[in-house]
């Protein structure tokens, strides 16, 4: 199978993750969409490194994943933080730091 | 190695003012000795100075050297010259009038608080200004004297926008306002000045590869330097404009009677008695010995600006109705000269530039202290608030109106030796801008009178009847200031003689000869 | 001998700083103090006038160099001092003349509390008038030109409570500085022509310089002796000076700081005469002056303007006379000297009537008071005699022989210039003969009458101490005044003809100044009996108007030319609607240049920043998607950027 196929999943995948982030209020989906947009990345790393034949873009697979994690770690941690003072997962609800 | 004398010499201010700073709440009084006691031990090693100098040796003397940023080539370099030496000396000289003068203006409204400590916060801020000035008439290294031209704004921005006249007609409020304002305006002009050149530094030493002042002058002397014209022409410009806030010429003058009228009288006095003078001295000794053919290539256009500055600040001091505004645009005028004579480019015109920053620093620094006790007294800075001082204050009045007089450059007093020279000089030159400046004459005796006419003389207004006259400590501040005016005004010989060679070399540096008499058999 | 040049000068000096800076306790002998120095100076000028006389003409210049002054590559200004015979007689005025004022003054001043500081003034205007006629160099001769303006600004503004005296003295002060412009041009020209200012090489090599130049000098030099000598267009000043303690105006601005232009003028001879054109514009300035002075000295009713008048009209004189060139120079000073004599007396004498009338000045209302003040009367009546140029009296020798020269000038000029000054002596012989007439002659108009109006503050504010309000009672003065006034007059009386006798004066003066004889197309005899035909002209015409009929004690409307002669011919009117106005306006618009455009430009553009980080600011909306949106936009904007580098 060609690989460039996954490199077009990978990249319709980032869109539509990335349309999440931009047009969703809940912080909860706008957090699962950036999971998406970071799972796009790690699918065109391995799809690199199997076009490239070295093992460079499955290393930093493997470093994306990591970080991905303690990302989700804090962020869920910031949106359960905030969901108990405001009763809300809205993004646009938190906008206390505007001048 | 030999003692660092120059180092000395601006060193122990700047200890002294960490020491005034470190004194205690309680200890306002052993603050203000301390400074007065440091103010006079630099006189004292500014004296040391004078007297090593030799006006007849090399062209830098009492040099230091020492290696400091070896990747960019920037040396701890002083040296000075006779220019140096005759601005150093009027530095020190005024700093003991400046603190005695100001002995009460930072004391605390309130006594009690603990951590409140202005008096010492301003001792140390002008002993910190007197540092810095110092070591910038010192400093042989562009980048050296460039950190402590815009290091000096530092404390000279805390003295104006924190301290000011007390008992203010429109509140306490409001004069912090105007405080603040004016001290921002002067932080912000003088730091686009400053801006640019910093640009025109880096800009000098990618072309020259070195910072040293000696070093370039030498290198475009012997030919191994070449400068494109344009080049030349940019960098010149950078430097100079920087100068021009400074000193100020016009239209870069508007800060100047802001941070007068705002701030006290010997902090005005700091200002444009002692820190404008760096803007002048810079203009001789870098735009000049740097850039010789930039300068004048510049020189039309910088003198018409210093006739504009000599003529419209003296308008403008005829229209104030505020006394301290009023000896600013005098000022302004004043500075005009000093640039004309600089640029007119004659042993007469630069040494009576030289002269004239010296004595323009004592007579501002006597009418502008004389000034500052009179407010005081009555609180208020309007003339029209005045009247008939002279009948209840007459040793005030007469100080004052000598004071008046030294700044309308009265012969017999110093400021005219050294204004009658840049006319002088000018005039060899270019003998229509000699004529119309001598309009400032006319000028200088207007706006002078009228401010001795409405304040002093006529009928008693009841505000003022009260008014005591001069204290010891005020009459020790004014005193010397009168008796060097008339020694420096009946007898300059002391100050020609050291300012002369180092003028010469300077024209030497730009390729100068005065002209010559019409009729050469009279000499 | 030469050493004691500089103590001409040293002793008024002292006495000026220990009298300024002595404070009170000198108060009770400061008087004393001041007139013993003044004397001193004036011994040491008769002993230095001696040793003079006892060299050749030729020989009678001595020299004593003091210090370099300022040393600045080829300009060279020294303190030197230079006695010849030209500035020892102005040193022997000086001194004399001030010797006397400063006794007058004892009494005069008497009850002035500030009387210290009255004579600590008069001192520093002696040592800087010595300075201005001592000094071997024009800049030297500056700083004494300068000192004179500011001891006559001190001495006019004495009584600085009077807003008037504080005006006219900062006026006096300021028109001086306008005159003291055309000085330091003058000196600054003479550098870039000769490269140097001292008299002996300047005056020296003058004939070398081309005309245009020595034109352009004698034109600023005329520009600076206007100012110092109250002549048109700079003679607004003298009028109010008068607003000066009387014996202040007897010395100052009518015996010698007015002569100074005078001085100036001859001293500079060898430039004028190698300038013609120069020499033209002198002779039209002290003609129009003379002419001007006379006519407003008619006019006036305040006695001591009266007497101002006539001094620019004297003064007028003596400029014609120098323009004149060589044939004039000698008579120019001569009739300065007498003038010193007469003019001083007739102003101590019109002191000493204020003195005894509370401080009245108004000659309407005098009148009649030869009776109560006999010596004052005959003091007066001699300077009065003399100044109409009555025949055997000083004035005769030396005017005469200034319209003589006049004619002498010779063509065209020499009718006009000689027919003014003939002309003039008739007004001279009017409006002095008014003054005598209303003073001293008639009814007493000062009796039933308070001598005071309330919104006319009396001149001299000493008359407080009098009992001001009520009928003022004439009386003789004390006798510190009466002995100045009787010296004085004496050398009105004397004087020319000690001058004119042998030629003496010529004599004396001719190897400084030159002296050249003209080639008059009338007879001596012929001016001289022009001049006693003006001469009775004017005094008759004064007589029937003034003496058959009595004076009335309130002005007249008068005719269009007394009116505009009373107002100065409107000069200071032109004066205050051009220049002061003007100047009003002028600055006024200037601080609101200053103020909105230079400043706000700077503070425009600081708004504009300003403005600009506001709109910026709303970007920052805290909206976490916008940030984002800005985000992506921005990446896009890199990968298309990239994408786009990549296809060029």
């Amino acid at each position: 199978m060609n690989p460039v196929n996954y490199l077009y999943l990978a990249a319709l995948l980032f869109t539509i993750g990335a349309t999440g982030v931009l047009i969703r209020r809940n912080a909860i989906v706008v957090f699962m969409c950036v999971e998406l947009m970071l799972n796009a990345c790690n699918l065109a790393f391995v799809t690199f490194s199997r076009m490239h034949g070295n093992l460079d873009g499955q290393i930093i697979a493997f470093f994306t994943m990591v970080v991905a994690a303690a990302e989700v770690v804090v962020g869920l941690a910031i949106i359960v933080s905030l969901f108990r003072t405001r009763h809300s997962a809205s993004v646009d609800d938190a906008s206390l730091m505007k001048l | 190695m030999s003692f660092p004398l120059l180092t000395a010499t601006a060193a122990l201010p700047a200890l002294g003012a960490v020491a005034t700073a470190a004194v205690p709440a309680r200890q306002r009084t052993a603050a203000k000795w301390l400074a007065l006691l440091v103010s006079l031990a630099t006189l004292a090693l500014a004296i040391v100075v004078l007297v090593r100098f030799d006006p007849d040796g090399a062209r830098y003397q009492l040099t230091e050297s020492h290696s400091w940023i070896r990747d960019f080539g920037v040396r701890y370099e002083l040296g000075v010259d006779g220019i140096a030496v005759a601005l150093i000396g009027l530095t020190a000289v005024l700093m003991p009038f400046i603190v005695l003068a100001g002995w009460h203006d930072a004391d605390p409204l309130e006594t009690g608080s603990r951590r409140w400590r202005p008096t010492q916060g301003f001792f140390a801020l002008i002993l910190a200004v007197e540092a810095m000035v110092i070591i910038s008439f010192e400093a042989t290294d562009v980048f050296v004297f460039y950190i402590f031209f815009e290091a000096m704004l530092i404390p000279m921005y805390f003295l104006i926008g924190g301290f000011g006249d007390r008992a203010h007609s429109q509140g306490e409020e409001a004069a912090s306002t105007q405080r603040s304002y004016a001290a921002v305006k002067f932080l912000l002009y003088n730091l686009a000045g400053g801006l640019i050149m910093l640009a025109a530094v880096i800009g000098l030493y990618v072309v020259a590869g070195s910072f040293s002042l000696q070093e370039i002058v030498q290198a475009r002397a012997d030919g191994s330097l070449t400068m494109a014209t344009s080049t030349e022409r940019w960098l010149f410009l950078g430097f100079f404009f920087a100068f021009a806030v400074k000193a100020p010429l016009w239209p870069l003058h508007t800060w100047l009677p802001n941070a007068m009228q705002e701030s006290t009288a010997p902090v005005a006095v700091l200002i444009t008695a002692v820190v404008d003078k760096v803007g002048t001295f810079a203009m001789l000794r870098f735009c000049l010995q740097l850039f010789p053919e930039a300068s004048k290539w510049a020189t039309p256009v910088i003198l018409v600006l210093a006739l504009i500055s000599i003529v419209y600040g003296a308008l403008l001091a005829v229209g104030q109705r505020d006394i301290k505004r009023l000896v600013a645009y005098a000022s302004i005028s004043h500075f005009g000269f000093i640039v004309m004579g600089i640029f007119a480019m004659t042993t007469q015109g630069q040494s009576g530039a030289t002269l004239y920053m010296v004595n323009h620093g004592i007579s501002t620094a006597a009418l502008m202290l004389v000034a500052g006790f009179l407010i005081s007294r009555r609180g208020s800075r309007l003339i029209a608030d005045y009247g008939g001082v002279q009948k209840v204050a007459p040793v005030l009045a007469g100080t004052f109106l000598i004071g008046g007089l030294a700044t309308l450059s009265l012969p017999g007093l110093a400021p005219f030796v050294s204004e009658f020279l840049v006319l002088v000089g000018t005039f060899s030159r270019y003998p229509v801008i000699g004529i119309i400046a001598t309009v400032g004459i006319v000028l200088a005796a207007l706006y002078t009178l009228v401010l001795y006419q409405r304040t002093m003389t006529g009928p008693v207004k009841p505000e003022v009847s009260a008014m005591p006259d001069l204290r010891v400590r005020e009459v020790l501040v004014v005193a010397p200031l009168i008796v060097l005016l008339v020694f420096l005004g009946v007898y300059p010989k002391p100050l020609t003689s050291i300012v002369d060679p180092a003028v010469k070399q300077t024209m030497s540096d730009v390729q100068q000869k005065d002209p010559k008499p019409a009729v050469e058999a009279a000499k | 001998m030469e050493n004691l040049i500089a103590l001409l000068i040293a002793a008024p000096l002292l006495g000026a700083v220990v009298l300024l800076l002595g404070g009170r306790r000198l108060d009770a002998v400061g008087h004393w103090v001041g007139t013993l120095l003044s004397t001193a100076s004036f011994v040491v000028g008769l002993v230095l006038f001696a040793g003079l006389l006892g060299k050749d003409a030729e020989h009678r210049t001595w020299t004593q160099h003091l210090w370099s002054w300022i040393p600045v590559g080829d300009f060279q200004a020294d303190v030197t001092l230079r006695l010849d015979q030209l500035s020892m007689t102005f040193v022997l005025l000086i001194t004399g003349v001030g010797s006397l004022i400063h006794l007058y003054s004892i009494g005069y001043m008497e009850h002035d509390e500030r009387r210290r500081r009255f004579f600590g003034y008069l001192n520093l205007f002696l040592a800087a008038m010595l300075l201005l006629v001592l000094a071997d160099n024009y800049l030297l001769l500056y700083v004494g030109w300068e000192g004179v303006g500011l001891a006559s600004y001190l001495l006019i503004g004495f009584w600085q409570h009077k807003p008037s005296a504080a005006t006219a003295a900062k006026k006096a002060f300021l028109v001086n500085r306008v005159g003291d412009v055309g000085l330091s041009i003058a000196i600054m020209l003479m550098f870039t022509t000769f490269g140097t200012f001292a008299f002996g090489p300047v005056l020296e090599h003058a004939g070398d310089a081309s005309e245009g130049r020595l034109t352009a000098i004698g034109l600023m030099l005329l520009l600076a002796a206007c100012g110092k000598s109250a002549q048109v267009p700079l003679q607004s000043w003298l009028g109010d000076a008068m607003e000066g303690p009387t014996p202040v105006s007897a010395l100052i601005h009518a015996a010698t700081m007015v002569t100074a232009g005078v001085y100036l003028i001859v001293r500079s001879a060898a430039i004028f005469n190698g300038a013609p054109d120069a020499q033209l514009v002198v002779t039209v300035v002290g003609g129009v002056t003379l002419l001007f002075g006379a006519i407003v000295g008619c006019a006036k009713d305040d006695i001591k303007k009266a007497l101002a008048g006539s001094t620019m009209s004297q003064i007028g004189y003596m400029v014609l006379a120098a323009g004149l060139g060589p044939i004039g120079y000698v008579f120019a000073i001569m009739h300065l000297v007498t003038h010193g004599f007469f003019k001083a007396g007739l102003f101590l004498g019109a002191g000493s009537v204020m003195h005894g009338m509370n401080d009245e000045v108004d000659m309407r209302k005098y009148g009649g008071l030869r009776k109560y003040m006999p010596i004052t009367f005959v003091t007066f009546g001699l300077g009065y005699l003399a100044i109409i140029g009555f025949p055997g009296l000083s004035g005769f020798f030396s005017k005469d022989k200034i319209i003589e020269a006049a004619f002498a000038k010779g063509g065209a000029e020499g009718w006009i210039l000689g027919g003014v000054a003939l002309l003039g002596a008739a007004i001279t012989a009017f409006y002095m003969t008014r003054v005598m007439l209303m003073t001293f002659f008639g009814e007493p108009r000062w009796k039933n009458q308070p001598t005071k109006s309330p919104e006319a503050p009396s001149a001299e504010p000493a008359a407080e101490h009098q009992g001001a309000h009520g009928e003022p009672h004439p009386h003789e003065s004390p006798r510190t005044m009466t002995i100045p006034m009787i010296v004085l007059a004496v050398g009105s009386v004397a004087g020319g003809a000690f001058f004119d006798v042998g030629d003496r004066f010529l004599h004396w003066l001719e190897p400084v100044t030159g002296h050249s004889e003209g080639h008059s197309p009338l007879s001596a005899l012929t001016v001289t009996g022009a001049t006693m035909v003006c001469l009775v002209l004017g005094v008759g015409l004064a007589w029937a108007q003034y003496g058959r009929k009595p004076v009335p004690a309130h002005a007249p409307r008068g005719s269009v030319l007394t009116r505009a002669a009373r107002r100065d011919l409107y000069q200071d009117d032109f004066n205050h609607v051009v220049l002061v106005r003007g100047g009003e306006h002028l600055t006024r618009s200037l601080v609101y240049v200053d103020h909105t455009l230079v400043d706000g430009v700077v503070n425009g553009s600081a708004a504009g920043f300003g403005g600009l980080s506001g709109r910026l600011r709303r970007v920052q909306n805290g909206f976490a998607r916008s940030y984002a949106v800005s985000m992506f936009g921005g990446a896009a904007l890199l990968v298309a950027a990239t994408l786009l580098m990549r296809a060029v």
